[in-house]
């Protein structure tokens, strides 16, 4: 496929890890924060390809991991109801809430349905107006564009069963948190190509500037991640702290103005608290005044939903980067895809469940 | 449901009714009926004389094989085949995997009230021309119906017997270090077309269900004296799974490269599309073979020289260790363990 | 995240630039995606498609740039 096979030849990607090799002198901590990233390194084994001196941590990049607790259950409160189908991406089914995961919630009689795209949820709720549709809205940036075409086309409908809940999650927040911590140690970014592709590259030139660290908006194929890793390590061996892109066939430096003009028509910034990490600030999406009454939290009234997380948890480590996902006591035993304790092992994006995946139970601990 | 359109020759009268009723699950005048102006026009009469409870079999002198298997799929017409198809293939094709020749097939229907008699007899006429093609007889079987809303319109259990010969030894306990791992086509169509059709996946896709019977295949190698130490059929888990069970039935490792296995472009196209990943995309009409290592190229040329296993490529090979495991070799020199995955593969954003 | 899939379009319906969609072929699939977010997007192009939406057209000479630039980087060491 076009695009795709170029950046995913074997020869080209050993070349770009043996330039790696030559040019690192130092160890550097790394971090990529896109579940998308962290799916492909972890599917080729790319960190194997990497250098000892250079570690890759994986950041809270997969917004199914981070969807706070009370959210999942207030999805599955809503799906329970009588009369509504709850839409989803199939990342969210399996994610389990404190009491009950979406596919549970089906089990017991909810309509639960998987979409491709939100806009497949609007045309439900057009061709069946007895049903009060809802969309789970999850994702970074790259998704909130089309949730916003999703409810823009439903206000241009005039559609009274559609509704969303919304859990959309900014970056930059992301990235200022980790590096705010006291016991940070992460020295470069790779920054996610497709949330830059919608935002372009200005969010992340601040933060470099203030913190003196090297961002590289990089692709998700394997020669993209391993070039945005020269990137950075190049920048990081030099003394450079600068937005360099990486993924320039898909990222523009001013991103995607029209995606950018939907967003801000639909949505507001608002605070918001990730799973396993905790409350951000100003690091959330949510219905700005004009389309508040598309608002399903507002429209079901879901309250008394739990949002107890269990104390065995890491995640919030693994998701800055603290400690590896084999690092964890619980990882592999009492901590399993299929009964996972926290965010990071609760969808096949997250860092724990992909490393235990592609890793198994018998290695770690080899790479950096 | 183009196919079973085409080799659909309604038998007059299929019923008075248009619509299945409970009745005709009842066992008396409606199901009667039923078998009579539905199932036996397309079936066919199961020797001279009056029906019976059940079916008298000659079989051949061998080993008896028997397998059973139920049907349950959504939707029930799909590119490349349908819910008949499937329940008829799905178990000849277990019986060939042990390496017997299929004879009769028996067909438990479960019809949910309601369910327009047109997809039934539809259903019917492709169930007969799977078992036509696969060289078998359906030649008993049993009608249930259930509520109204308390069934996916049809569901289907096939049971089969089939023989083989006493001599004999297939399965994961014959497999050793060195053999090597063939594959008989491309993956994932099965997959892909079904959930083309699903409500909130639609997309527009050339790709056909591999649906098919897999006798010839399999004989193919057994007559030319191929040394078959294992066969199994890819079905809903894909080609990963098979090799995962089968590695760890064996007590030895299955490696594979994953530059190895076919894969066409539009059932890649989907997969990417949908962030899916082939080797657990569903397959109906694929299978692998493990064979003493010298007998590899002889197996893939008796393979090659069938319809149904025209693609069939060696994938891998057979190791000692890690002792029950499966492996992908990856193109960039990093290996991975395949592993069973805990329910079906969802599509992601992610 | 963001599994965004890099299709060619193959045909556009729909003249109000807010409403067009594209029939984007991905290596044999194709699918209904939404060009409201590239007004600029011709039939022939490559679209990176996420959840129903094209969010740019692929830049096919930034593309081979970035293959060249690796060839370089790996012949000038």
């Amino acid at each position: 496929m076009k695009f795709i096979d170029e950046y995913r030849e074997a020869g080209s990607v050993r070349a770009c890890a043996e330039t790696l090799e030559r040019t690192v002198t130092r160890p550097w901590v790394l971090m990529e924060v896109c579940g998308g990233q962290t799916h492909a390194i972890l599917r080729y084994g790319l960190d194997r390809l990497l250098p000892g001196e250079v570690t890759l941590v994986h950041g809270p990049g997969c917004p199914v991991c981070v969807t706070p607790v009370a959210l999942i259950e207030k999805a599955g409160a809503i799906a329970a109801l009588p009369g509504v189908t709850l839409c989803s991406f199939g990342d969210m089914l399996r994610v389990p809430g404190a009491s009950v995961d979406l596919l549970t919630v089906k089990a017991r009689g909810g309509d639960v349905r998987t979409v491709y795209s939100p806009l497949d949820a609007v045309e439900l709720a057009r061709t069946n107006p007895e049903r009060q549709v809802v969309f789970f809205a999850v994702g970074f940036e790259t998704t909130a564009p089309v949730t916003a075409l999703a409810v823009s086309r439903a206000a241009q409908l005039d559609l009274e069963n559609f509704s969303l809940l919304v859990a959309h999650v900014l970056v930059p927040p992301a990235i200022e948190a980790i590096l705010a911590a006291p016991d940070n140690r992460i020295q470069g970014f790779l920054a996610a190509g497709h949330v830059c592709t919608v935002m372009g590259l200005d969010e992340y030139e601040e933060i470099a500037a203030k913190h003196h660290v090297p961002i590289v908006a990089t692709g998700f194929e394997p020669l993209d991640i391993l070039q945005g890793v020269l990137m950075t390590v190049r920048q990081l061996e030099q003394g450079r702290a600068e937005v360099e892109n990486q993924y320039a066939r898909a990222v523009q430096r001013q991103g995607n103005p029209r995606a950018r003009a939907l967003i801000a028509e639909v949505f507001q910034v608002v605070d918001r608290s990730w799973r396993g990490v905790g409350q951000i600030p100003q690091s959330g999406l949510g219905l700005s005044e004009a389309f508040a009454a598309f608002d399903a939290e507002t429209r079901f009234d879901v309250t008394g939903v739990s949002a107890e997380e269990s104390p065995l948890c890491i995640s919030g480590e693994i998701l800055r980067g603290i400690r590896r996902p084999d690092q964890c006591p619980a990882f592999g035993t009492r901590c399993t895809p299929e009964h996972p304790l926290g965010a990071t092992m609760v969808s096949s994006e997250g860092a724990c469940a992909a490393y235990h995946r592609y890793r198994g139970r018998q290695e770690g601990g080899d790479d950096g | 449901m183009g196919d079973a359109n085409n080799c659909f020759h309604c038998p007059v009268p299929i019923s008075r009714y248009a619509e299945v009723l409970m009745a005709h699950g009842g066992g008396g005048k409606l199901t009667r009926d039923l078998v009579e102006g539905l199932f036996i026009p397309a079936f066919g009469r199961p020797g001279a004389g009056p029906l019976h409870d059940g079916a008298r079999l000659d079989l051949p002198a061998g080993r008896i094989v028997f397998t059973t298997d139920a049907y349950v799929v959504l939707p029930l017409f799909f590119p490349g085949g349908d819910i008949g198809s499937l329940a008829v293939n799905g178990t000849v094709n277990d019986l060939a995997m042990c390496g017997a020749r299929p004879s009769s097939l028996s067909a438990a229907f479960i019809l949910e009230e309601g369910l327009p008699m047109k997809t039934l007899a539809r259903t019917a006429a492709s169930m007969a021309e799977a078992a036509r093609a696969a060289g078998v007889a359906v030649v008993t079987g049993d009608t249930k119906v259930v509520d109204r809303g308390k069934g996916d319109g049809i569901f289907i259990t096939t049971s089969g017997v089939g023989v083989a010969d006493p001599g004999l030894r297939i399965g994961p306990a014959e497999v050793c270090a060195g053999d090597a791992v063939i594959l008989s086509g491309d993956i994932g169509r099965h997959g892909i077309a079904v959930m083309a059709s699903r409500e909130g996946l639609a997309f527009e896709s050339e790709v056909q269900s591999d649906c098919a019977p897999l006798v010839d295949p399999v004989f193919a190698m057994l007559d030319a004296g191929v040394e078959v130490h294992c066969l199994r059929d890819l079905t809903r888990g894909g080609l990963a799974t098979v090799l995962v069970e089968i590695a760890a039935g064996a007590g030895l490792n299955v490696r594979i490269e994953e530059d190895a296995v076919p894969v066409t472009p539009a059932v890649r196209g989907a997969c990417e599309l949908l962030g899916l990943d082939p080797l657990y995309t569903a397959n109906e009409g694929r299978f692998v073979v493990f064979v003493a290592p010298g007998a590899a190229e002889q197996a893939v040329q008796a393979l090659r020289s069938c319809p149904a296993s025209a693609g069939a490529a060696r994938v891998g090979e057979v190791l000692a260790g890690p002792a029950g495991t499966a492996t992908l070799g990856g193109r960039f020199g990093a290996d991975r363990i395949l592993d069973m995955l805990s329910g079906e593969q969802l599509p992601r954003i992610c | 995240m963001c599994l965004a899939v890099p299709g060619r379009i193959v045909s556009i319906e729909g003249s109000d630039p807010l409403l067009r969609i594209g029939t984007v072929d991905f290596g044999g699939t194709r699918k209904q995606i939404s060009l409201s977010c590239v007004p600029e997007a011709r039939e022939g192009d490559y679209v990176l498609a996420h959840a129903g939406l094209a969010l740019n057209v692929v830049d096919e000479a930034e593309a081979e740039k970035t293959l060249d630039l690796l060839r370089e980087a790996t012949e000038g060491e």
